[in-house]
């Protein structure tokens, strides 16, 4: 008798089938990849204000569209598709398999880091190719970049898990999900300089990790004299990998607490 | 030992009382059919069996495991048994056989991809993306992953509905294939032809409890029931009911001097023996 196949090579298997399946998807990888990278062109074309010495407003929104490229790629896409593959029955058939849930998420997971980097990859490239946004030379600004984007997926990916059990229906999860995705994208400075914004929204947007992925993005790629210009008056890096990690246990204690195979 | 073993189960929604005391043996290498109507506690019971949900009372044996049970056991006898449930779909972009390779992979001893693409006749649909195949050709992929892990115990939830009579005949070719290999098949269906074409044993449940357990002849006393004799004499139909048609037809040939007109012979089908048990409601 051969010995039944470990959860973590199952999740390698099925992180390619989840790409497989994404890629085999033309609206979702346009939808999903793309859109960011559009949405990245048109505010580069129409704000060209200088907001700060030596930096443009499209420096400030490539920052914005890598950090919520994070929360489009992960946690809204996993909050709309499980619900959907829960209402087809394609969860319940893999939970009276012997694959266990972990492979499931690390599959979802690897999906979404794959994703993720293409996106981070367009967005970086569109942003050097028309807007002259200067890549940082730093060593230290792209381990900070490294552990945002680590960071970042994984909170992402188990925050879209958790929260798929939200929506009641595949049918209704975008329109749950997409509305949460878009005000927090406001509220957190993506669109818009934070610091511009009413308080109330930066206090709620606090509350949140989305803004502190962009700010954390922004002390990557603006100049550290613009630092002094937020909130706080510093990147305050520490404080976002604290945020994140909190959030990064919420999700995961959801995802694996209250993850719902089947329909009822 | 039983690959299933079920004393006392019982099951509750709120105020409704699902499964109401239900007590089921099933052999290993047994093929049985669970029967009735929509609503009576069939896919409660069949779904607790499967450990899909929690019961509130009794004590449940599948394959010696208690179903309830999570973790690493759990894996190991997730391994040992196969399910094809009623109604799943898929987002489609995958082939038939990109599909059932992968889930051979979560299994410890899976069957030969190609050989369970044969035997659930899907060869020539083998490299076509799921979205593409028929009703009838995605309900024989929903059996292949069933039986793709090689199981010992096999749950069939209305695995033929949907089917034309051709593809139903090579269904239950398939699963007279099982049979040979010792697989244990509980199968729900609502088509009596197929119970009494595949099982050994048919139970009929009800309201939550099982009614009747027999052979699918023996059903309800099926096998001594009056059977109902009718012929032509002259220009009337003329019935009797007996408990030995051999006797009426031998007394009839007489009668006649050989041919008997129109003559018919009426024994209870499986179906009218389980109408009458549930009510003779149709659903």
């Amino acid at each position: 008798m051969n010995k039944i196949p470990s959860a973590l090579s199952l999740g390698l298997r099925r992180g390619g089938l989840e790409i497989r399946q994404f890629a085999r998807q033309r609206e979702s990888v346009i939808f999903t990849l793309l859109f960011p990278v559009i949405l990245l062109i048109i505010f580069g074309s129409v704000f060209k204000d200088t907001i700060a010495p030596g930096v443009v407003f499209s420096q400030y929104f490539l920052a914005g569209m890598v950090a919520s490229g994070l929360v489009n790629t992960g946690f809204q896409a996993l909050a709309i598709t499980i619900p959907l593959e829960r209402d087809f029955g394609a969860l319940k058939r893999l939970r009276g398999t012997p694959m266990p849930a972990s492979s499931y998420f690390i599959g979802k997971a690897i999906l979404i880091i794959v994703s993720m980097s293409l996106q981070i990859i367009m967005l970086l490239a569109v942003g050097i190719l028309f807007f002259k946004v200067e890549m940082p030379t730093d060593p230290h600004k792209w381990f900070t970049f490294a552990w945002l984007v680590l960071l970042g997926s994984a909170c992402s990916t188990a925050l879209g898990i958790a929260f798929s059990i939200v929506p009641k229906s595949g049918r209704g999860a975008s329109a749950v999900v997409s509305p949460v995705v878009i005000v927090l994208q406001f509220f957190s400075g993506v669109f818009f300089i934070f610091t511009q914004l009413p308080s109330w929204m930066q206090q709620v947007a606090a509350i949140f990790p989305l803004k502190w992925l962009t700010q954390g993005m922004r002390s990557v790629f603006l100049p550290d004299s613009f630092g002094r210009q937020e909130v706080a008056k510093s990147w305050e890096n520490n404080r976002t990998f604290a945020i994140l990690v909190i959030w990064l246990i919420i999700g995961v204690f959801f995802s694996v607490r209250k993850f719902k195979w089947d329909r009822d | 030992m039983n690959a299933i073993e079920v004393t006392g189960l019982s099951k509750s929604y709120g105020q409704v009382k699902a499964v109401r005391g239900i007590d089921l043996s099933i052999a290993t290498g047994e093929i049985f059919a669970l029967l009735g109507p929509n609503g009576a506690g069939k896919t409660t019971t069949v779904e607790i069996l499967e450990g899909f949900r929690s019961r509130d009372g009794g004590d449940v044996r599948v394959l010696g495991f208690d179903p309830s049970n999570d973790g690493s056991a759990a894996r190991e006898w997730r391994n040992r048994i196969g399910i094809v449930l009623q109604s799943t779909s898929d987002s489609g972009d995958l082939t038939v056989i990109e599909t059932i390779e992968h889930f051979s992979g979560y299994y410890s001893n899976p069957r030969k991809v190609e050989e369970v693409i044969n035997s659930v006749g899907l060869d020539d649909k083998a490299g076509s993306l799921i979205r593409k195949l028929s009703g009838g050709q995605r309900r024989r992929l929903d059996v292949a992953l069933g039986i793709i892990g090689n199981p010992e115990l096999l749950f069939l939830d209305e695995p033929t509905t949907g089917f034309d009579p051709q593809a139903r005949r090579a269904f239950w070719e398939l699963i007279e294939k099982l049979r040979g290999d010792g697989t244990t098949i509980l199968l729900t269906t609502h088509y009596l032809d197929e119970a009494e074409a595949l099982a050994d044993r048919v139970g009929v449940i009800n309201d939550g409890v099982i009614l009747a357990l027999s052979t699918p002849s023996e059903l309800g006393g099926r096998r001594t029931a009056q059977a109902l004799v009718s012929w032509r004499d002259g220009s009337e139909i003329k019935t009797e009911s007996t408990d030995n048609p051999t006797a009426v037809v031998n007394k009839l040939t007489t009668h006649f001097n050989g041919d008997i007109p129109e003559l018919t012979i009426i024994r209870p089908s499986l179906e009218d023996i389980y109408l009458s048990m549930i009510g003779g409601v149709h659903e």
